[in-house]
């Protein structure tokens, strides 16, 4: 079964997505990052160190694997913009994961700000990968905007919750059906994954849940496998639920 | 002697600076940095010649780890 992810005119064999943080040391991110299959990375825009103390993060990535510049920190469009044009000349990609962040606590995401981000960062350009919350009429203006996918959280960031509302996800799914759909947040553990791709997502993003965890590169090909497993299950068109039961085994010829 | 914003703190600087001196001074990795110079950002070519004048607020960033 040939089944391909594309987004943005770009073919990804893997449709798991993760990030770079809170990992405890390079080994550890590198071999997890493999053993996830990922074929793309998030990593953050930071002011370097004024007391000479850098060093190139970019260095212990797998350098076969895209790097996607996010704007985390960024609690309203300008900041946003801003980032986004500073990762994009220190890149060279026009690839962007937009995030503008509404509350420090719940680390939700500004959709108002995050719409306005989207529309100026299109118009010059980039390729906008906008996180937002799982809302269908949000979702909608943001792809109207042309942002080639939208990127609806399962839970607060890094609070690996997983999936809050399969319903809005579904409805998305159902309402959006030539959208490119990329649960972003929230993910604690790989059957969250699973869940989100039998929903109908296209791509899972994840970070904490692999960083994380106690063995990263243990959860990182349990991610891997459940991404894999929901979207098979996805294609395999699943049985309908029943309220009551029905026989497995036949009910005439058992013995009385 | 100049009184400018590098990364959110004062600095002073010298007075005939241009970016690409600034830069040079913070002992950085050569590649996948960029800066933006009150607000715009500027282009790696451009930083040599770009001159750096009192009160300027300038962003140097580099990449880390993030989701």
């Amino acid at each position: 079964m040939s089944d391909k992810f594309t987004l943005a005119g770009t073919e990804f064999g893997s449709r798991l997505i993760i990030g770079t943080g809170k990992y405890r040391s390079y080994d550890e991110m590198k071999t997890a990052h493999t053993a996830t299959g990922a074929e793309m990375v998030t990593v953050a825009v930071n002011r370097v160190p004024l007391d000479g103390s850098s060093e190139s993060f970019l260095d212990h990535l797998d350098p076969k694997m895209k790097i996607l510049p996010n704007t985390a920190g960024c609690y309203d469009a300008e900041h946003a913009i801003r980032t986004a044009r500073l990762a994009r000349e220190a890149l060279e990609t026009d690839w962007i994961k937009l995030e503008v962040i509404g509350d420090p606590v719940t680390l939700l995401p500004d959709n108002e700000q995050t719409l306005d981000a989207a529309k100026t960062l299109v118009k010059e350009g980039f390729i906008v990968l906008p996180y937002f919350s799982d809302d269908l009429i949000m979702a909608k203006k943001l792809l109207d905007a042309g942002c080639p996918a939208v990127m609806p959280l399962a839970a607060p960031i890094g609070s690996g919750m997983g999936v809050q509302n399969p319903s809005n996800l579904r409805i998305m799914r159902e309402q959006l059906p030539d959208a490119v759909i990329i649960v972003d947040a929230g993910v604690g553990v790989p059957s969250d994954a699973a869940i989100a791709m039998e929903l109908g997502a296209d791509a899972i993003l994840m970070n904490t849940a692999i960083a994380e965890a106690a063995d990263a590169s243990a959860m990182g090909l349990a991610m891997n496998l459940a991404v894999r497993a929901g979207r098979l299950a996805y294609l395999s068109g699943r049985m309908p639920k029943r309220l009551y039961a029905s026989a497995s085994s036949p009910i005439e010829g058992a013995i009385t | 002697m100049l009184s400018i914003f590098l990364n959110g703190e004062t600095r002073e600087v010298a007075a005939d600076l241009d970016l690409a001196a600034l830069v040079d001074s913070l002992s950085l990795p050569a590649k996948r940095i960029a800066v933006e110079l009150n607000g715009i950002v500027i282009r790696r070519a451009d930083w040599a010649g770009t001159p750096i004048s009192e009160g300027d607020r300038i962003e140097v960033v580099h990449f880390v780890g993030g989701g």
